[in-house]
This record gives C-alpha cells, structure tokens and sequence, in this order.
C-alpha cells in the first residue's frame, strides 16, 4: 500500500503549488488594500488627499453613471484605433511584403512616426483636427507601428523550405501570401496585436489629457483632468482604476485570443504542459 | 536494370554572389530507376546539386538536360532534413499541399491523401498537428507529401540525419519498400557511409572548393534488400570502399 502512496502525495504537492501560484497574488493585493485602508483611517488623512480604497469603491458605485459612461467612449476610441491599426499595419506589411520597393520607400516614415513621443504630437493633431478626431488618430500613431513591424517580420520569416516547396511546386504570389506566409505571420501578429492594443489605450488617454478641457469627447483621462481641477480626489482614483482594469483587460482578451488560435501548434501558447 | 537516363547534369558550375564558387565540372547522368546517393564532407555542394536539379537555382554555367521530356520535370518530389511540415495546420493537409498548389479540390484530393498515408503508415494520424508527432513521424508525412503527386524523381537532402539511429534502419527499409512499390527514381544526400551503401545502387562522391564528383561507386547487390545485405561481405566491402573514397576527397581538400 505505501507502495501507492507517491502518487497521491505528488498530487497534493501539486495543489499546493497551483493554490500558491494563484491565491498567493491575490492574497498580496488585498493585504496591500488592507494596509492602505488602515492607514487613511489611523492616519486620519483627508480622502481630498488620499481616499481609502472602500471610498473609492463607494465613489465608483456613486458616479457610476458618469463613469461608465467615460468608460465607454474610451473603449470606443481605443478599439476603433485598434482595429484601424490592425487593417492599416497588416495591410502596410503585407504591401512591404510583396513589394520591396515599397518598404523601402515607406518604412522610414514609420519608424519617424514611431520614434516621435506621441504626447510631443497631440497638440498640433488638436490644431489640425476636431479634439475626438485627434484623439483617435493619437491613439491610431501609436498603435499602429507594433503591428506594422511584427506583422512585417512574421511575413518575412516563414520557414526557408517551406517557400522553396512552394516554388517548387509553383505557387502564385498569392498562394504563397494565403498559405505560407500569413499563417506564419500569425504569432507574430498577435504578438504585435497585444502590445498595439495597451499603446492604443495609452494614445487614447495621453491625446485626452493633452485636449483638456477643450475635449468635449469626455473619456476616462477627461474624468481625471475635470476631478483634478474640482480637488475630486476619490472620483480621480476611481477614473484611474476603470483604466487600469481596461488595461488589463485588453491584455487579457488578447492573450487569450492567442491561446485559442495558437493553442495547437506556437511554442508561445503551450503553458509547459509537455 | 534498364539504363534510360532522366536526368543530365553537363559541365555544371555554381558560384554565388559572394564569391563561393559552390560546383564546377559537374557531370552527372541520372538514370531511371537509379538510387542514387550523393556522399560527400560537409559544404561540398550536395544541397546545390539538389536545388539545381528541382529548379529551384539556376546554374552558372553548364546546363541540365532532361531527356525524357519535361513531364518528369514538372513533377518532383522534394525533402529536406527538416521535415519541413506546416505547423499550424493538420497532417492531413499538409500532404495537401502539392494538391492544392496545383487547384486539386479536397473532395477530388481525398482518396489520393489516404493512399499516401497508408504507404507511409500515418492513417491513423491524419487530423494530427506536425508538433504532435515524433520526429520520425514528422518525416513520414514529409515523405507521405512528396509522393502524392507520384513524382518520377525524389530528391532527398539529408532526410533521416536529425532521427536516432532505430527510426533511420526502419525508415530506410520504408523508404526501399515505397522505391519498389511506386518506381520512383530517388536522389540522396547523406553524410553517411552506411546509410548510402545500404540504399544505392550508386555513390556519387563529392569533394569540395570546388564541389564537383571525384568517385562513382556502383553497389552491386541486388533489392530488396535486408539485414541480410547488412551482414554480407559484399556490404562491409561497398562501406571500405566508399569509405575510402571519402576519406580521399576529404585529404584532397586538405592539401589546399
Ligand atoms: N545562397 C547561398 N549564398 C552563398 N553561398 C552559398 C549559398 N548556398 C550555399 N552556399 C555555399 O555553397 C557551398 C555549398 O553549399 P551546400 O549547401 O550545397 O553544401 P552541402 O554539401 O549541402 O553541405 P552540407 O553537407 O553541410 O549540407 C557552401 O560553401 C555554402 O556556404
Ligand atoms: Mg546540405
């Protein structure tokens, strides 16, 4: 019988290992919220200075129509950005891809675009154009170069044999595009896609901040800039974490995107399940 | 065995942008039915001849006749070391592909795919993804495309190289087996003395700077061929040969 026993004994060391690797983090965050809490209430410090975690909840709860409201023109701006750097770089890379000319001729404008801070551009994009349009378009520069150069490298890199086997058994350029080198651009893309969709929330909030008051658009960074100039500190907290959450969000959906397209076949979706 | 050549390589030079002058003077006739194995030290050119033959390189000087006519030309099966399989989709359609390339629908595709996997013995691991499979699996499947057009000529580069040593015997029996069942005629580079006297009926042996052929080695012993091949005399006297003869193309470069 104790001949049984390493089995079941591995098992629990198992559990133990998945309990910490999931509850240990959490446990960290809500003790890091509980020491906050305590010392706004032992410090007695005034919530126009720093509000209580459980402030800022009510204060989500509260203006939770204005809020949310914020929420969803942010998310509106970061997603259409996303989605026109999506069809703007696949399409850029997939043009460099088949026309070399192309690339070079274009790229060097890319990288300008890329290499420029964004916030050092949205007040003239504020000149040119009306402030939600701006906006957008910030959060467009932004996003667009990480997918540009990811999709553009996957492109390049299918395997070597495998674009010999093709040209040996004589496939069109479009053939090559749809079956090799698409689908081997897709880690990459995705790759690119993760990254694009955090920097078009950042372009989204960066370009807001920079419209101030002139943004009648009224996202989460307008909410932090409207509390900041009404000393509504607990309002301010609360707009800051709807953003992270965003953040995170996003970042989430996307991998799992990878997950379940990947799942089968990329190094980069196996969890070391071996 | 009838000797109708399928293939002529005439005076065949290769050199690259670079400057390195990859083949000079090669001449090679291919005959049909030939198992031919290219034996050679590492950057000899092996892979070059290869390429050139399945055009996918043009020649620098010299050139390559087939004598058969084109038909031969359009249809060519080709491995390479790594099995070179698509990762991101099934077996089955990885053995597809030559198909699809050539506007073959599935449904038409179907029974010849089966076929194909039957005589590689991958049947059973049709909807299976390439990062499912063993290594030697990989390269049935990669052997399992390269047939399905039914190619006169297959063209090998280092197939077996990357397997462990149990998987490459029994892959080289698969593959006697599939030359005898389909005909074809097979080109293979190898690095291995063995491997080539066990498979061909020919060893080209190359030397290299300039890669060009010092030695044609014939094996005369006839298929099928089994362990028994493998214990006879006549095999550990084709290996001392062609042992030699390498040992001489490699000494050759030295005294460059
Ligand atoms: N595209 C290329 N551009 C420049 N040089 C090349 C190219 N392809 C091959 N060569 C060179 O040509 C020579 C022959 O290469 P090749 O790959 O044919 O050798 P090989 O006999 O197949 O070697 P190995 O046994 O290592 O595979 C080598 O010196 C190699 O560096
Ligand atoms: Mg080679």
């Amino acid at each position: 019988m104790t001949g049984q026993s390493p089995p079941n004994s591995r098992r629990r060391l198992i559990l133990i290992e998945r309990l910490s690797e999931n509850i240990l983090p959490i446990l960290v965050f809500i003790a890091a919220l509980a020491i906050w809490e305590a010392l706004v209430w032992v410090k007695a410090i005034p919530p126009y200075i720093l509000p209580a975690p459980s402030r800022i909840a009510t204060t989500l709860l509260a203006d939770w129509e204005t809020l949310s409201a914020s929420l969803f023109v942010t998310l509106r701006i970061t997603f259409a950005a996303l989605f026109a750097a999506m069809i703007g770089g696949v399409g850029l890379a997939i043009i460099f891809t088949q026309w070399k000319w192309a690339e070079r001729s274009f790229f060097p404008f890319a990288v300008i675009l890329q290499v420029t801070p964004i916030v050092a551009i949205a007040p003239l994009l504020l000149v040119y154009l009306d402030s939600s349009l701006a906006v957008l378009t910030c959060a467009f520069l932004v996003a667009f170069f990480p997918i540009l150069s990811n999709t553009a490298l996957g492109l390049a890199s299918a395997d070597r044999h495998l674009v010999d086997l093709f040209q040996l058994y004589r496939a069109s350029r479009w053939q090559e595009l749809l079956w090799l080198r698409l689908p081997a651009a897709l880690p990459y893309f995705l790759g690119g896609l993760r990254i694009g969709g955090g920097l078009a929330l950042i372009g989204a909030i960066v370009a807001e901040i920079a419209a101030g008051s002139a943004g009648q658009g009224a996202g989460l960074a307008f909410r932090i800039v409207e509390s900041g100039y009404r000393l509504n500190i607990p309002r301010m907290f609360a707009a800051l974490f709807l953003i992270s959450v965003t953040g995170i969000a996003i970042f989430l959906a996307f991998s799992f995107l990878s997950h379940l397209l990947l799942g089968r076949w990329h190094e980069s979706a196996h969890k070391g399940e071996r | 065995m009838t000797a109708a050549p399928l293939v002529q390589l005439h005076n065949i030079g290769k050199s690259f942008a670079n400057g390195v002058v990859a083949l000079e003077g090669l001449n090679l006739t291919i005959q049909s039915g030939d198992f031919l194995s290219l034996l050679g030290p590492s950057g000899c050119g092996k892979s070059t001849a290869l390429r050139l033959i399945a055009d996918l390189s043009s020649p620098s000087l010299g050139r390559i006749e087939w004598p058969q006519g084109e038909q031969a030309r359009q249809k060519i099966g080709f491995v390479f070391q790594d099995s070179t399989l698509m990762p991101w989709t099934s077996v089955f359609n990885n053995v597809f592909l030559p198909l699809r390339l050539a506007g073959v629908r599935k449904s038409e595709a179907d029974y010849r795919i089966h076929e194909a996997l039957d005589l590689v013995g991958l049947r059973a691991f049709e909807s299976a993804f390439p990062g499912e499979l063993s290594g030697g699996m990989k390269m049935r499947a990669s052997i399992a495309r390269a047939l399905i057009q039914r190619p006169q000529l297959l063209l090998m580069d280092e197939p077996f190289a990357a397997l462990d040593e149990i998987t490459r015997v029994k892959l080289n029996n698969d593959l006697l087996y599939l030359k005898a069942e389909l005909g074809m005629t097979i080109v293979f580079v190898t690095h291995s003395v063995y491997e080539s006297v066990y498979l061909s009926n020919r060893i080209a042996v190359f030397a290299s700077r300039p890669g060009r052929i010092v030695r044609m080695i014939e094996i005369d012993a006839p298929y099928p061929r089994d362990l028994n091949f493998r214990h006879s005399a006549l095999y550990a006297q084709c290996c001392k040969t062609a042992s030699e003869a390498l040992q001489g193309a490699m000494s050759l470069e030295d005294q460059l």
